[in-house]
């Protein structure tokens, strides 16, 4: 009987050698596809094992961890002042998953990012638990909250400021807004929190500052004044342009309209900002042409995606148009449309003499120990014109704040330059506009701020509705609230 | 007793040394490392030594040293690694099972469903306390394995009667879709475990008398030897009851079980291939007919199949195969270290039949190929034993044993990985459960007495008080 004894022993070492196989092919070959499954809870099981690092504004966290009992989570987020922090920080939901900065910087805040190597090793040779690093950012508390408390009280709109010399980002507000406090945690209750707020026809989890994009109307008039001087069409601001009135747009029979009845026949360029006169910039685009315009469109960043280090959507200024087409897009409307990020990033490039800068707002990753990890670099990202030009521009924006349309932006000693827009939307123009406002302050040591600001006020009668009434005082506060802890 | 040095096989026909002291040193190695895990459990859970460290230690050695000192006393040429690997198999079951008794998410779940937790590892001490005396009985009471063939029949009656135990109502108990236990007082027993253990000594009582029949009487066709109507008989009846286990107490695993063990015996037994082309096919026929109408099958065969699928997890009402799977994937080539790992997720059986996911994240492919080791090595002994035992009563029982406890690692391990489907047996001593481990213990000690039997030295030939007699004395 031994010869099928052999043999059962060897068909007993096939299955273990099969067992052995599979073992091989689970927890080697497949190992990290499987531990990083969808459905596998490990993940975020260890993502909230501790508590995570914190958002950090002006040296101060404002974000938190909170221990939560009876759950795998064992700490959740919390925010400080949530709803005003929002546009910055997204949210770290046990439940949803993350956003923006949080999900962005997961891995520091988590404490797993791998140049954190070798620290977590010393940790676990000595027994100290693992911990969060941190994420600081750029924004001015002051100014954050300036923009936000502007913007609440005019419903929905937003805002976007920054240091034109680096390209930090001061401010982002976005409202109607949100606590991300309120889903932080895997309960069912912050589950319909957050389902709640997801189906709100008001959006209030969007990020306006940086996610959508409106016709910013005449605003976009100075990023035509700078192709202008830039393609040599005019040189002189103080010298008349050849604009007749009324003006037919080439091609077509149908006259280009001013608001009201403002001196634009021949208005010099200054004149021309100052009352916003939309003949003069329509003429000056279809002078360009298109090519021209889409050229310093671009430089300033038009037609592109940006990263600081969350995602903006890319505004638009459009590539394929005829010549009344053009004329319109050059007046900020037809199929021209902006984040706020973008005219703040246009501001900050004519307040910086010519040099845009790449916006960020991510200063330093720092290790848990508070060593740096990761520190940013200011870098320039083009020159959309010349010092020479820019500063004929900030001319003309400074003569708009101190005797034209933004006259509400003024600061007693300090110089302020901004443009106003009122922009159409809807069809034939039938719903409320959008009031823009960008602007810039300097001082002798240059400038600190550069900021755009946009309602979307659908409750203000329509009359009421001009960027210089409701945009301009809330430019001002954010600009303010930066001089002032600039002091 | 141990003179004899000239032999260096473990196992010999005649002759061979005892190879206790190698037993007893291998065996502390099987009480201390166990001892080392339940440390480092400790360490790694709440920061320090683990309060019932001493008493564990001293409950594990006393049962080895105790398994010993009956082996050397009565089994003194028995087989020195069946015991240690037994034990060090047992010793760290109890540790994880320790370990999966920390678990908040295990306590929660117990509070939710039964409204109490109580921890598994004390229970699993006495059960291995009880398997140990269980060990002791057989090894004191059974003094000869060839006793066993006086029961074939009786042996037959016991094995049908504790199959069919939990078809008993009120003594049947329903868990999760399977009818496999039976409530005794506050005790639930899988008679199926020790079903096990009786029906080897059946089938190794009945092949002995019938394999030449069996063998012998057969016609050819088509290079099979295609046996006689009524030697198939005993087969088919064979082939039937693991179907109504399969259909009745939808118990896939034990239905393998048997009718695998059962095949693996009529070959050794006839020497013919035949036999099991027959067993393959018929089981084939079996699983196929049975898994297309039974649904509980059939839900298995599909969460083996895609056990990730989201409608596949809503029609079985759990994601334990995907959890497993996961959890082997999480501890990768190391693991995450003993207590540091979250195989709780797999909800309420993860210390019993699927404890080797937890081996798998905690300890990673090195401690489970270690363990398969252990498996594979105790199968190794029991073929050995198999090999050397001189009587085909012996061969049969030991191959029978032997197999069986092969086949049920490969299909519990091959389950819990998601190689083959899933059938609900409990891996032989470190998953958490009474009969498991009793049954398996009484098992060792039926595989050390058949060891002890063949490898005792021939006694030497009795002086013959008429040699002198007729012996030519010259001058």
């Amino acid at each position: 009987m031994n010869k099928p004894l052999r043999r059962i022993a060897i068909f007993c070492g096939l299955l273990v050698l099969a067992l052995l196989a599979r073992d091989n092919w689970l927890q080697y070959v497949q190992a990290d596809k499987l531990a990083e499954h969808a459905m596998n809870r490990r993940v975020p099981i260890e993502r909230y094992a501790q508590p995570r690092g914190d958002i950090i504004v002006d040296g101060n966290p404002i974000t938190g961890s909170k221990k939560v009992d009876g759950d795998d989570f064992k700490y959740k987020r919390t925010y400080k002042n949530g709803p005003m922090w929002s546009p910055v920080t997204g949210f770290a939901s046990q439940r949803i998953g993350a956003t923006q900065i949080e999900s962005i910087e997961d891995r520091i805040l988590t404490g797993n990012d791998d140049r954190l190597f070798f620290r977590r090793s010393l940790d676990m040779l000595t027994g100290k638990k693992k911990e969060g690093g941190n994420v600081v950012t750029t924004l001015n508390a002051a100014a954050q909250k300036a923009a936000y408390d502007g913007l609440k009280t005019r419903g929905k709109g937003a805002v976007a400021a920054i240091d034109p010399e680096t390209g930090a980002i001061l401010a982002l507000a976005s409202t109607p807004s949100y606590d991300p406090s309120r889903f932080a945690g895997n309960t069912n209750k912050e589950a319909e929190t957050f389902g709640k707020l997801d189906k709100d026809r008001d959006k209030p989890m969007l990020n306006r500052a940086l996610r959508e994009t409106y016709p910013p109307g005449s605003t976009f008039k100075v990023v035509t004044a700078a192709a202008a001087l830039e393609h040599d069409l005019y040189t002189d601001i103080d010298s008349k342009t050849r604009s007749p009135l009324p003006w037919v747009m080439p091609d077509t029979r149908t006259e280009l309209k001013n608001e009201g009845p403002i001196p634009c026949k021949n208005a010099t360029l200054r004149e021309a900002l100052r009352v916003s006169c939309n003949t003069v910039f329509g003429k000056i685009g279809s002078d360009l042409g298109k090519d021209k315009m889409l050229e310093t469109a671009e430089k300033f960043g038009f037609n592109e995606e940006q990263f600081v280090p969350v995602r903006s959507n890319a505004s638009n200024f459009p590539k394929e148009m005829d010549k009344p087409q053009t004329a319109l897009s050059s007046i900020g409307q037809f199929e021209t449309a902006a984040t706020p990020l973008q005219m703040a990033m246009v501001t900050s490039a004519i307040a910086n003499d010519g040099t845009l800068m790449e916006p960020y707002m991510v200063r330093e990753l720092q290790a848990p120990n508070l060593d740096v990890v990761e520190k940013h670099s200011p870098k320039e990202m083009s020159s959309p014109l010349s010092k020479e030009n820019a500063q004929k521009l900030q001319d003309m924006m400074q003569t708009v704040v101190n005797e034209g349309t933004g006259t509400k932006a003024k600061i007693p000693g300090v110089t302020v330059g901004g443009k106003t827009g009122t922009a159409q939307h809807g069809l034939n123009n039938s719903k409320n506009p959008y009031a823009w406002f960008i602007s810039y302050a300097k001082t002798e040591s240059g400038s600190p701020v550069a900021v755009a600001v946009v309602v979307e006020d659908s409750a203000a009668s329509r009359d009421d509705i001009s960027g210089g009434g409701l945009a301009a005082p809330i430019a001002r506060d954010v600009m303010k609230a930066v001089l002032d802890s600039k002091k | 007793m141990s003179s004899s040095t000239t032999h260096t096989s473990t196992i010999g026909a005649i002759g061979a040394p005892s190879r206790r002291n190698t037993e007893l040193a291998l065996l502390v190695f099987a009480v201390v490392i166990p001892l080392f895990a339940y440390m480092n459990v400790g360490l790694a859970i709440s920061g320090e030594l683990p309060p019932g460290m001493l008493g564990y230690g001293l409950g594990l050695g006393l049962l080895a040293g105790v398994a010993h000192l009956v082996v050397r006393k009565f089994a003194p040429y028995a087989d020195p690694l069946l015991l240690p690997l037994g034990t060090l198999l047992n010793g760290l079951g109890l540790v994880v099972i320790w370990r999966l008794d920390q678990s908040e998410r295990l306590q929660q779940l117990a509070k939710a469903s039964f409204g109490a937790f109580s921890p598994s590892a004390p229970k699993q001490l006495l059960y291995s306390a009880v398997g140990i005396a269980l060990f002791v009985i057989v090894m004191l009471f059974l003094k000869d394995h060839r006793v066993l063939q006086r029961y074939t029949y009786i042996s037959m009656v016991a094995a049908i009667g504790l199959l069919l135990l939990p078809l008993v109502p009120g003594l049947g108990k329903n868990i999760y879709g399977a009818k496999i236990w039976i409530q005794v007082g506050a005790f639930s027993i899988q008679p199926a475990e020790f079903a096990k253990i009786v029906i080897a000594v059946f089938f190794a009582g009945y092949l002995m008398v019938k394999r030449d029949a069996l063998a012998l009487a057969s016609r050819r066709f088509m290079g099979l030897y295609l046996p006689r109507g009524r030697d198939l008989g005993p087969i088919l009846a064979v082939w039937a009851m693991s179907i109504l286990i399969l259909v009745f107490e939808t118990d896939l695993g034990t239905s393998l079980l048997f009718f695998g063990m059962f095949v693996v015996m009529l070959y050794v037994a006839t020497e013919r291939t035949s036999w099991i082309v027959f067993g393959l096919l018929m089981s084939a026929v079996g699983a196929v007919t049975v898994a297309s109408f039974e649904p509980h099958v059939k839900v298995r065969v599909d969460a083996w199949l895609d056990p990730f699928n989201a409608d596949v997890i809503q029609a079985t009402g759990t994601d334990q195969i995907a959890q497993s799977m996961m959890a082997f994937g999480s501890g990768g080539t190391l693991g995450s270290g003993l207590g540091q790992g979250h195989s709780d997720l797999i909800g309420f059986a993860a210390n019993s039949d699927f404890i080797l996911a937890t081996y798998g994240e905690e300890l990673g492919l090195a401690g489970v190929m270690a363990i398969l080791m252990i498996y594979g090595l105790i199968v190794e002994r029991g073929v050995r034993t198999a090999l050397a035992a001189r009587d085909p009563f012996g061969k049969l029982l030991a191959i029978g044993l032997s197999g069986a406890f092969a086949i049920q690692v490969f299909v519990v391990a091959g389950g819990v990985m998601g190689l083959i489907p899933l059938t609900g047996m409990t891996m032989p001593f470190i998953a958490y459960g009474g009969s498991s481990v009793i049954a398996n213990w009484a098992l060792i000690g039926v595989l050390l007495r058949i060891s002890d039997t063949a490898r005792r030295p021939a006694p030497s030939p009795a002086p013959n008080p008429d040699a002198e007699m007729t012996q030519v004395v010259r001058p």
